[in-house]
């Protein structure tokens, strides 16, 4: 009863930690990803497709309306307290494609703006969506750049 | 004068200052699960009829304080000390409500452990002759900590199985040394933590980071009073979850004082019905052992169900910023001694 210490060691701790600690299930979350994703990839094809056949849409008409409704919907969604609960279940799924950069967008919006519509949510629109929008942006450019350079 | 200190960290109280008004409020989640019933009054929603999330985190915050010094047979006026704190960015919830009591202020910040925290310092104002009556106080709410510590409500995220709930709710406790009722618990001892950091920056594992502190408290504990897990009939941790129980119990195996598994409860793992209301690892926050301690703990010391309990809240002191910048997280745990008072005599 004399040696009543704890193990200090960091590494000790930390490989202890992992045993513990549940990993996600993989199999299930690559499922569920894989389901949900694919179903909005359907729909927003679906979109495009009629805009294309039914509206007589060019085809780059037809994939801007396809992401418009898809944002549109995610925004709905979201405001009506329903995509957060998609997103937990779906992860990635709903997170990669369009409907996670809207959501992105308009979860800040209504979440900030109580504190005002300057520093409320006008600062905090950008929150999760900013660091996507900068290096994208910057990334865009800079390929832009060279493709100038060097004709390709 | 003669010191009440035993051992390197732990505090005797021998006047042992009384639990005498509870009061617990909570949410509607918190409503739903397994201790529904216990608590004093539970939310219809998250915004409890207020404008914002602050605000109902604040009216709970208020109510659960009225409802102990009413319980308690006392006034406002009668107290001399409101020890209380929260989550929120300079403990608004805490600072605002003292603001419209008119109490005494001493603003605690010890993340999730500061309703043990303040049990410990009430326990010292009192037995010092410092006070006659104060009150104690801690609350979190589940949307006001998500939006300062994580993302919006409605940012479709996934969590990770050791992710855990913020609790929405708060208790309030008096401690007085003249009991005008029937005290529900007596104050006998207090151990305050060390800041114990073993090196885990995973803010969605919290347990992990703060079951080491609460090992160093408990064996602090055990080793100034020359007790052990068999002289208590419970050992409550705040808010540990699966993932710090677990570790909790293999620290203490290692340590060679291994607790007991039906006397060690944590308030994270009774508050919800984990499956089926998915909070993964369990409930958190200081409103989570502040309300188990308040609407479920209390009464069964004060009917002579459990005759003396550990109960140690536990708290993650990292900040959105230094998560940010990569530091790990320290982890905190205090811890009180409490007596039912139909034991007689004195431990």
């Amino acid at each position: 009863m004399n040696k009543q210490r704890i193990h200090t060691d960091p590494q000790y701790y930390s490989r202890m930690t992992d045993k513990f600690s549940p990993p996600s299930k993989s199999g299930k979350c690559l499922f569920r990803a894989f389901w949900v994703g694919g179903l909005i990839c359907v729909l927003g094809q679906a979109i495009a497709d009629v805009g294309a056949n039914l509206l007589k849409m060019s085809t780059r008409d037809a994939s801007t309306l396809a992401s418009i409704t898809l944002v549109f919907l995610t925004a709905v969604l979201t405001g009506i307290g329903v995509f957060d609960k998609i997103g937990q279940y779906a992860g990635a799924g709903s997170f990669v494609p369009i409907t996670g950069f809207a959501n992105a967008m308009v979860s800040p919006a209504l979440e900030f703006r109580r504190e005002g519509l300057v520093l409320g949510l006008g600062a905090k629109l950008f929150t999760i969506a900013g660091p996507v929008l900068v290096y994208g942006i910057g990334t865009s450019v800079l390929v832009g750049m060279i493709y100038a350079l060097f004709g390709l | 004068m003669q010191l009440k200190r035993i051992g390197q960290q732990t505090i005797d109280l021998p006047s042992r200052p009384a639990l005498c008004g509870n009061g617990s409020f909570v949410g509607k989640k918190e409503g739903e699960g397994p201790l529904g019933l216990r608590f004093d009054h539970v939310a219809k929603d998250e915004l409890y009829g207020q404008e914002s999330f602050e605000l109902a985190e604040r009216r709970l915050y208020l109510d659960a304080i009225d409802t102990a010094i009413k319980k308690a047979g006392l006034t406002p006026e009668e107290i001399q000390f409101l020890l209380g704190g929260d989550l929120l960015n300079q403990i608004i919830t805490a600072s605002f409500s003292a603001r419209d009591l008119g109490i005494p202020f001493i603003g605690l910040y010890g993340a999730c452990s500061t309703m043990s925290e303040s049990l410990c310092l009430a326990g010292m104002l009192l037995d010092g002759g410092h006070a006659q009556q104060v009150v104690c106080a801690a609350s979190s709410h589940f949307c006001t900590a998500e939006r300062q510590y994580r993302f919006p409500l409605e940012f479709g995220s996934q969590r990770p199985p050791t992710a855990q709930w913020t609790v929405t709710g708060a208790g309030a406790t008096v401690v007085t040394m003249e009991p005008k009722v029937q005290p529900l618990a007596h104050i006998a001892r207090c151990c305050m933590g060390r800041v114990v950091d073993l090196g885990i920056s995973d803010a969605n594992n919290m347990g992990a980071a703060m079951a080491p502190a609460a090992a160093d408290t408990l064996l602090s504990l055990f080793r100034d009073t020359g007790t052990g897990p068999e002289d208590y009939d419970r050992i409550i941790t705040g808010d540990l979850g699966q993932v710090g129980h677990d570790l909790l119990m293999q620290l203490m195996r290692e340590a060679r004082v291994p607790l007991i598994d039906e006397r060690y409860q944590d308030c994270g793992l009774m508050i919800y019905n984990r499956e089926e209301q998915d909070v993964h690892a369990g409930g958190s926050g200081c409103g989570c052992s502040a309300t188990v301690l308040n609407g479920f703990y209390l009464p069964k010391l004060q009917n002579g169900d459990l005759k003396r309990i550990l109960f140690m809240s536990t708290g993650a002191l990292m900040s959105p910023t230094s998560s940010q910048q990569g530091e790990t997280i320290p982890g905190i745990a205090h811890a009180v001694v409490l007596e039912s008072p139909l034991m007689g005599g004195k431990a």
